[in-house]
């Protein structure tokens, strides 16, 4: 076939999700082989193709690698304090509820200093979509156990190795009251690309568990290799295994992952409940919010 | 005057390294479908090997290299052909 | 601007210091509180939920006091004025997010009704003994702004005041009630919402490209946006940058800390307050703050009946202290007496300005009730002895 009779159509495209990204602050601090990334890669095409108008989207972070992301991302974002991410997310949704409010950190962030306040958001069924990358590990301040360090690991705090039993994410997700629960693995970008989308278009306390690759610290100490070796035992060891009972989706030391969407339900939101109980209990004397009395306004009509 | 009557071949893709970004994860090379990737023997400024294609007919352009690069240092697209004019 | 009669209750009202600082809050224009229960606080929450959903605010009870004291910031950079209320063991529970708010330059309001400490302490009773706290307790350099009714009616003027210094200068001011002063009940006059001034909140409303959300101009305070205007804005507690952004480095850390701190302490004169009587011709000033004000008053006039030359100054904006007057007054007068509910921290204040020039004498008290006035009366007496 003569080559000379073609020419290219396309001008090479710039990488689409530079967009999503503050490319000002790049490289970012993440090392080499870290799954973080990988996860922010996916959650930049998730928001591409979501159809949420970005200047409305929030995104909060506590404290920890994972907590970094926020400042790399090109939204309306807020770096809390450590653990506390929930409850800014919770009173930054209420103020406006027009906002979609994702909070994106680790976990020990999370369900270690934050436990108290991811199980009452949850709890509440406050509207927000909680990304957390579980790389089992305390990255940030040099490697020390976490509620997710498998029994078995070594962590500079657990130098002779863990012995405590840890958190089942999703099980700790859907019996709080979360309405979505899913479990990925960095390696599976596009399950994960669309399980974000979806949690994002959920109503309600979303759930998204991320396990990614901790080089430096988690795998170096436990001679696991590096962020490859670790992809491919996510590769290897994963089963999907959508609707799974949470119960059954404890994680061990380099044992089977088992990955998928679990929850899927649903229940009135924080503030649908709170409309509905004061609507019925004051009549017309409860005044909403100017901003909630918009989107009610907007539900009534649909 | 040439005529062209056959159908043009497939879409071909190609990828875009940012080498300076890369970090040399290797993730990309090992996720690559039809493994067209290589990390190369060349070096960025931080002393990491970024990848090259190293067989360019091969690539499809799926992009799950820039899906999974955590460094967004590399990204695929596919190149669309299309006849050239003819005078 | 004018408060939005939307939840004024203009009128005369027989409530507590508690329920008066909750209608204060409503007159400032504050629509969102987050707050955790706790003695003898909770009042001020309890009214709050009666009356939020008649006035288009919102109250959530959170899970703890680190909860709410951050989910009010939230709800500032949602766009809201917001509050939390709390006292001693919470107050504690909170320095972390005061840091939080004075760093990011979050308008914010938290209520101390303060008991005695320490720790679990005297739940039920009332105590000063917070106030170096208020202005010490988070960790690092930074300041804020600390004020002390002293009657119902204050609680619900200052807590106005409050407001408005809280958004006029984006830091967290802190209002330090006690129990006293909480539960008593007095007349409180709400005024029209006309009469009311509420400052204004200052928003960026110009173009995206090139906007600093944390440069400010000559009087140090930038100008806010909210979430959702679109400004794409990162807001961090690390050390940032005039973008926002995290720039680790001493040259920024010297530039942010010393525009932080410099923005309240080169403003001094318009946010101080204090009320003086009898200064002109004192010998000996008493000075006092909240309760304690007021059960020094028979002291004094005991005092000035026997031909002492005595007078008060109290305190009604606390931090920043007023350094620059008592520096005018020592070496004028002989002697400070400070009377409060601890066992000397304002004091302290006081004797660092008068720089040795006149004699300090503490009335302290451990807490749990008031001064009794004999006991701050033998002090003005051995000052003027001594």
């Amino acid at each position: 076939m003569p080559e000379e009779l073609y020419e290219l159509e396309t001008a090479v495209p710039e990488n689409p999700i530079e967009e999503y990204l503050r490319m000002d602050r790049m490289p970012h601090i993440w090392c080499p082989g870290c799954g973080i990334g990988t996860t922010v890669n996916c959650f930049a095409r998730a928001l591409e193709t979501s159809g949420l108008d970005l200047d409305k989207v929030a995104i909060v972070s506590g404290i920890g690698c994972t907590g970094r992301v926020a400042g790399y991302v090109r939204l309306d974002s807020f770096h809390t304090t450590h653990g506390r991410a929930i409850p800014f997310a919770t009173g930054l949704g209420l103020a406006n509820p027009g906002l979609k409010v994702v909070v994106y950190s680790g976990d020990g962030d999370l369900v270690a200093i934050g436990g108290n306040h991811f199980i009452h958001a949850a709890r509440r069924n406050v509207d927000m979509t909680v990304i957390l990358i579980n790389n089992m590990i305390y990255g940030m301040t040099g490697g020390q156990v976490a509620p997710t360090t498998p029994i078995g690991a070594t962590a500079s705090t657990a130098p002779h190795g863990n012995f405590e039993e840890t958190f089942n994410l999703p099980f700790l997700a859907e019996s709080c009251g979360a309405v979505y629960v899913a479990r990925w693995t960095s390696y599976h970008i596009r399950h994960l690309t669309k399980s974000i989308k979806e949690a994002l278009a959920k109503r309600g306390f979303s759930f998204v568990e991320i396990l990614a690759p901790c080089p430096t610290l988690y795998s170096r100490r436990n001679k696991l290799g590096d962020g490859l070796e670790q992809m491919v035992y996510y590769k290897d060891h994963s089963e999907i295994r959508n609707g799974a009972d949470t119960k059954s989706v404890a994680l061990d030391f380099q044992g089977k992952i088992v990955v998928g969407k679990f929850v899927d339900r649903e229940r009135p939101t924080y503030l649908d409940a709170m409309n509905e109980h004061f609507q019925k209990r004051l009549g017309d004397r409860y005044v909403p919010s100017d901003e909630m009395r918009q989107i009610l306004h907007a539900q009534n009509r649909n | 005057m040439a005529q062209v009557v056959e159908k043009p071949k497939k879409s071909v893709g190609g990828v875009i390294i940012i080498a300076e970004r890369c970090k040399g994860c290797g993730f990309c090379v090992e996720f690559c479908p039809p493994e067209v990737l290589e990390l190369s023997s060349q070096y960025n400024a931080k002393g990491y090997h970024p990848p090259i294609l190293v067989n360019k007919d091969g690539c499809t352009g799926c992009d799950i290299c820039g899906m999974v690069c955590p460094d967004f240092a590399i990204y695929g697209f596919i190149m669309k052909k299309k006849l050239k004019e003819v005078k | 601007m004018h408060a939005d009669p939307v939840g004024v209750l203009t009128g005369a009202h027989f409530v507590d210091g508690d329920h008066a600082c909750s209608e204060g809050a409503i007159a400032a224009g504050c629509r969102f509180v987050a707050g955790y229960p706790i003695t003898p606080s909770t009042e001020v929450v309890e009214r709050i939920a009666e009356r939020f959903p008649f006035v288009g605010g919102m109250f959530i009870q959170m899970e703890d006091e680190l909860a709410s004291s951050i989910a009010i910031q939230g709800a500032a950079w949602g766009g809201k004025k917001a509050m939390t209320v709390t006292s001693g063991p919470g107050f504690s529970l909170m320095m972390e997010h005061i840091g939080l708010a004075a760093m990011t330059e979050t308008p914010c309001v938290f209520v101390n009704v303060q008991r005695a400490g320490p720790s679990t302490g005297l739940p039920t009773m009332p105590a000063q003994g917070d106030m170096m706290q208020a202005r010490w307790g988070s960790h690092g350099d930074y300041e804020i702004i600390a004020l002390s009714p002293n009657s119902p009616q204050e609680c619900f003027d200052l807590t106005i005041r409050a407001f408005n210094l809280s958004e006029q200068y984006r830091v967290p001011v802190l209002f330090m009630m006690d129990e006293c002063v909480g539960h008593m009940i007095e007349r409180v006059v709400i005024p029209p919402a006309e009469k009311i001034e509420v400052y204004q909140r200052r928003m960026y409303e110009g173009p995206r490209e090139n906007f600093l959300p944390f440069e400010a101009g000559n009087d140090l305070v930038p100008m806010l946006v909210k979430a959702g205007d679109g400004y794409r804005i990162h807001v961090t507690g690390l050390t940032h940058d005039e973008k926002g952004y995290p720039d680790m480095t001493v040259g920024t850390q010297a530039t942010l800390v010393r525009r932080l701190v410099d923005k309240i302490r080169l403003h001094t004169d318009d946010i101080i307050r204090f009320e003086e009587q009898n200064i002109e011709d004192a010998e000996i000033v008493v000075v006092t703050y909240g309760i304690t004000s007021r059960t020094a008053i028979p002291a004094i006039e005991q005092a000035r009946a026997k031909g002492m030359k005595v007078g008060h100054l109290r305190l009604v904006v606390v931090w920043p202290f007023p350094e620059k007057r008592i520096r005018e007054l020592a070496g004028r007068v002989k002697a400070f007496v400070v009377p409060e509910l601890n066992l000397g921290q304002m004091v302290y204040e006081v004797e660092r300005c008068a720089a040795g020039k006149s004699k300090v004498l503490s009335v302290p008290h451990a807490g749990g009730t008031v001064h009794q006035p004999k006991d701050i009366y033998a002090a003005i007496e051995k000052s003027l002895r001594g």
